[in-house]
């Protein structure tokens, strides 16, 4: 290895791709605007449907109302319910979404509640419709305060206290501390969007660097010149890294700054249910204190780093095989899934770590990643992870080499 | 100095099993020459020049070039051969400038050195209208001056050129041509490979004939013409690799090979 050879050639391949735009657009424009997309453009809009949804008057039709004016009168009332006429065709009308919900009131219903009777109340509404939803769930409030009252009339008639039906409360006491909260929620979410970065950052150069060196016949130029391949690839291989890195970097930093422009966009209104929207929401709830922690990303960007570097030679490698730059995408592209599968296995709730799973490569990172962003460190498993990451990124470095060395493949045709 | 001992190279196909390009080939070129490798497309030219360059490891044989063994001392052989084939490519976002002076660099040159070459080349070449312009919105003209200088900036002993001009236009191939002469009169040793007869009657001070992996005939023109009882150069190569029929099976063994 000749360092002052290896630095000619980075700087070179450097020049090159910053001169390239496939890869400045997948180092650079890709990794700066995903996150503020994601986070304003998808949350922006969930926020905005969900406010409408909510805030919207619910259109009711009462079934029945003849006999219960007292109850529909109430309704009325309830500025958040609008009373549609009775009509035979409601469930028409409920999959049309001109009616959100139909209640069904039992004949002599009014008179039953005074009697003392069981009776049904039916409430019709349309399964996985937003704003039916929220629909129903008015109208059960509505109906299981108005349960209540009747209770509690019931009991007051008879002389008996409300004690009777309440033997205890049930309180909810969360111990977890907020970064933790934060953590479960966008922990998974975090390595996830880091190790698909880190895989496309290093993506365009690596085809870049080999396949197309060799479809543009640049390649036998270079190894005409006296430089042992080892530093070449050395050399190229530093370029993917860089590349690679400052893809990770570029959206740690945007993440960074889209966050904090998130919480004050967003605020504590924000009840989106995608998982950016809810760690907005999160942050808003919490408080002011940066709910990840940055010691858990000092954490992440260690041990993501020989991850890239396994990634780096790996790309590496196999798009030196090819002949050209199609040939070498066709290989990767399918490698893609293969990078995200262990990174959503990680994401799921429910998948822990443990030391079979530390051993294996991308799905350890995005479990540990988890753990590490809500400020649990499980520091034998972190080694096993960095160590075994190490000996990865070792192996395709040396198999990088190896394919260099290999005249069947750099003269392929 | 360029000496070839007894070359063999051998490639595995899957289909056609092994495959053997360089069958015993032993050469040598003498600085102040140049040795013209001629041969039909898929004779073995290419390969024998890669096997020189040290591309490929022969394999069995020896090549000694400007006194270093290509086997133990490749990068020391690298450094004193320039090498110019249709294969070799420049890199298109690279200016022409940035080009010749990083293969200065991986030679070894210090910058200050690099530059005073770059501007001699450059001169001689008359390329300084087009030095800070990237590669990429080259003619091909533009194309082989630049690639010229890339292969002369470390000043080698040796200049291997395979078929380079091969789909040039008639005026960029003339100065090719012009060019390879100078390099021999300036003491260097050349080899040149091509199918075109003209260029070796015209270029070449020693010829080899290869056919099928073998160098089946070799020497001055003269001695060629004397020993196949023929003038013209096609007809001495079409005699050296055994008449017609041979090239013509060749040539259609060629062809059904996917």
């Amino acid at each position: 290895m000749n360092w002052q050879n290896i630095l000619t050639v980075y700087l070179k391949e450097l020049k090159d791709s910053l001169r390239d735009r496939r890869t400045l657009i997948s180092m650079i424009v890709v990794p700066t605007l995903i996150m503020p997309i994601i986070m304003f453009g998808v949350g922006t809009i969930m926020t905005k449907i969900m406010k409408q949804a909510q805030s919207e008057t619910v259109s009711v039709m009462i079934l029945g109302a003849a006999d219960s004016p007292g109850v529909v009168a109430t309704l009325k009332a309830d500025r958040k319910f609008r009373l549609v006429p009775e009509s035979a065709d409601y469930q028409q009308l409920i999959s049309d979404k001109k009616v959100r919900v139909a209640v069904a009131l039992p004949a002599g219903f009014e008179a039953g509640l005074k009697s003392g009777e069981v009776q049904t109340v039916s409430l019709y509404y349309y399964e996985g419709e937003l704003k039916s939803g929220f629909g129903l769930k008015a109208v059960q409030d509505f109906f299981t305060s108005l349960k209540e009252k009747t209770i509690e009339t019931r009991l007051a008639d008879r002389g008996l206290p409300a004690a009777v039906i309440k033997p205890f409360v049930i309180r909810k006491q969360n111990v977890a501390p907020p970064e933790k909260v934060g953590g479960n929620a966008i922990g998974g979410f975090i390595p996830y969007l880091i190790i698909i970065l880190c895989f496309t950052g290093a993506m365009y150069p690596a085809m870049d660097l080999t396949a197309g060196e060799k479809e543009r016949g640049t390649m036998e130029t270079l190894l005409c010149s006296p430089v042992h391949r080892i530093n070449i690839v050395v050399g190229k291989f530093l370029m993917v890294l860089t590349a690679s890195l400052t893809t990770v970097l570029l959206s740690i930093v945007s993440m960074g700054v889209s966050a904090a422009i998130g919480v004050m966009y967003f605020g504590g209104t924000a009840t989106s249910q995608s998982a950016t929207a809810a760690m907005v929401g999160k942050a808003a709830e919490g408080s002011s204190i940066p709910l990840i922690d940055p010691v858990g990303l000092i954490g992440v960007a260690t041990l993501v780093l020989p991850v890239a570097v396994f990634f780096a030679a790996m790309l590496l490698a196999i798009s030196l095989f090819a002949k050209s730059y199609k040939e070498a995408q066709s290989y990767i592209s399918p490698l893609i899934v293969v990078v995200i599968m262990p990174a959503v296995i990680g994401m799921l709730p429910g998948v822990e770590l443990n030391a079979k799973l530390a051993l294996v490569p991308i799905l350890n990172l995005s479990l540990v990643c988890k753990e590490m962003l809500s400020g649990v460190w499980h520091w034998p498993y972190i080694a096993l992870i960095f160590g075994s990451s190490c000996l990865y990124a070792a192996i395709a470095l040396g198999f990088a080499v190896k394919m260099f060395n290999r005249e069947d493949v750099i003269f392929r045709a | 100095m360029i000496e070839a001992r007894s070359l063999t190279k051998t490639f595995k196909d899957k289909k056609r099993g092994v495959i053997t390009a360089v069958n015993d080939v032993s050469f040598t070129c003498r600085p102040g020459q140049i040795y013209g490798l001629l041969g039909a497309n898929g004779a073995g030219k290419t390969t024998t020049l890669r096997l020189l360059a040290t591309l490929l490891q022969p394999t069995s044989g020896v090549v000694r070039l400007a006194g270093f063994d290509a086997a133990t001392e490749a990068n020391q052989v690298r450094a004193h051969v320039g090498f110019l084939a249709a294969s070799t490519a420049l890199y298109g976002r690279l200016t022409a400038r940035e080009m010749i002076t990083y293969f200065g660099r991986l030679n070894g040159l210090a910058d200050a050195t690099i530059k005073e070459r770059l501007n001699r080349l450059a001169a001689e070449l008359d390329m300084r209208d087009f030095l800070d312009r990237r590669c990429e919105k080259f003619s091909t003209g533009m194309k082989q001056k630049t690639s010229i200088a890339r292969t002369l900036i470390h000043d080698p002993a040796v200049m291997i050129f395979d078929e380079p001009t091969l789909g040039l236009d008639v005026m960029t191939a003339r100065s090719i041509v012009k060019f390879v002469r100078d390099c021999r009169n300036r003491g260097k040793t050349v080899i040149y490979s091509t199918h075109v007869m003209s260029e070796v009657e015209r270029l070449c001070d020693v010829v080899g004939i290869i056919h099928d992996g073998r160098l089946v005939a070799e020497g001055t023109l003269a001695e060629l013409q004397q020993r196949f009882g023929e003038t013209d150069m096609e007809e001495i190569f079409v005699k050296a690799v055994g008449g017609e029929a041979v090239l013509a099976a060749a040539l259609k063994n060629q062809e059904t090979i996917p």
